[in-house]
């Protein structure tokens, strides 16, 4: 549904400001989102200054060193640090992105670094993304086929057929582009929004796979594809680079093909 | 139908009491995007466009009514308030236009790569302007009052 502001319990408040060491010569705000669920009040903003002087490039260098040295109650996922486990993906600066992969001088003024927007928050910058991943779940991420696979034990594709795959397999579901998607915002309980759509185009165009029929018929509804209204979201903010608009669209056309 | 995602704003703290959630804030800290403003515009003078079908079928019934009732709406369309109604329509029209235009490659599977959406979205942007400009030269100059 939509709901343009926050909850009353959702509202953010200013929060504790924790200064730089004394001479400290490239000073940087860092304004981060901060809730847990112990201290009964709202949602708060702190305030970290740090040296940039002191500090690696990206604003996940700057998270880990805010957790290890300033105040180590601060909470987010993270693991690879670069660009492949998708596990610190945030809003930084006003757009979805992953910490690891955005310089910090990327970012004009004060870094504003908050949760995925429109998810729960279990912890500071941690979303809960179980209904997303359920979602995933719901389309059956895996190849299906009847026929048995060939004597020698593997299906093969062409060239051709595996370059169809390309700008999708590199998806790591970070969900920054479904988190991004007003469309999402509003109806994410139906809508099943662009990574879980790209995850299932992914599937569709493989020529291993021959459930199409059936996958297409799974996103025929109203909701789970077509609140897809274009508004490019996803492709503008996806950190590899990808294109799940494009994706959704060519789900479209294909429904619209089979319909001869 | 209640939003099952409320099942996920209940979560326990650390003393196993039930508490809920917090959500995310989004359009309050989303940065403004031009593609998103494009589209929630695209909505937006789709609906002016409906309201001001109700002026022109006035327009319509009036003259096919009596010239004194034709005369009325005249007056209307012509006063600075209905001017600037048209002024609004003009731009309404010519972006819902250009901008359907936009959609219609998009459903037909085309315009996605980045750079073309930023293109052809700057493209329904002047066309709206440069378009509103000419059919006003035209009205205010042409004296077709």
């Amino acid at each position: 549904m939509v709901e343009f502001n926050l909850p009353k319990n959702s509202r953010i408040q200013v929060g504790k400001t924790y200064k730089a060491p004394a001479g400290a010569k490239r000073a940087r705000n860092f304004k981060i989102y901060r809730w847990n669920a112990d201290d009964g009040k709202n949602p708060q903003t702190d305030t970290y200054e740090l040296d940039l002087d002191d500090c690696g490039p990206m604003v996940l260098d700057a998270l880990i060193k805010i957790k290890n040295e300033v105040d180590p109650t601060l909470t987010f996922r993270r693991s690879c640090r670069e660009g492949i486990c998708g596990s610190c993906a945030m809003n930084i600066d006003g757009t979805n992105t992953l910490a690891c992969l955005k310089p910090i001088d990327e970012c004009k003024g004060d870094v504003r670094i908050n949760p995925l927007p429109h998810m729960p928050v279990v912890k500071d910058l941690v979303p809960d993304l179980s209904g997303a991943y359920a979602q995933l779940r719901s389309i059956e991420p895996w190849l299906q086929s009847d026929t048995p696979p060939p004597p020698d034990g593997e299906r093969r594709q062409s060239k051709e057929e595996r370059a169809q795959l390309d700008g999708m397999w590199e998806c790591i579901l970070c969900f920054c582009c479904t988190t991004s998607c007003p469309s999402y915002w509003w109806n994410g309980d139906r809508y099943l929004g662009p990574a879980v759509l790209l995850a299932a185009w992914r599937f569709i165009a493989d020529s291993r796979d021959e459930n199409t029929g059936a996958r297409l018929d799974a996103l025929e509804d109203p909701f789970k594809l077509y609140r897809c209204h274009t508004i490019m979201n996803c492709t503008q903010t996806c950190p590899k680079g990808l294109n799940p608009a494009k994706a959704i669209a060519q789900i479209k056309t294909l429904m619209l093909e089979r319909q001869g | 139908m209640k939003d099952v995602r409320e099942a996920l704003m209940v979560s326990r703290n650390t003393d196993g009491k039930l508490v809920r959630r917090p959500l995310s804030p989004h359009l309050q800290i989303y940065k403004p995007q031009i593609t998103t403003a494009m589209s929630i515009l695209h909505r937006i003078t789709g609906v002016a466009l409906a309201a001001g079908s109700l002026l022109m079928v006035c327009w319509l019934v009036s003259a096919a009514t009596s010239p004194e009732a034709y005369y009325s709406v005249r007056d209307f369309t012509v006063s600075w308030l209905g001017r600037l109604l048209m002024f609004g329509w003009t731009v309404a029209l010519l972006y819902h236009l250009c901008n359907g235009l936009r959609h219609l490659a998009w459903d037909a599977g085309f315009g996605f790569e980045k750079d073309t959406y930023k293109s052809t979205g700057l493209a329904v942007l002047a066309v709206t302007a440069v378009g509103t400009i000419l059919i006003w030269l035209v009205v205010l100059l042409g004296g077709a009052s």
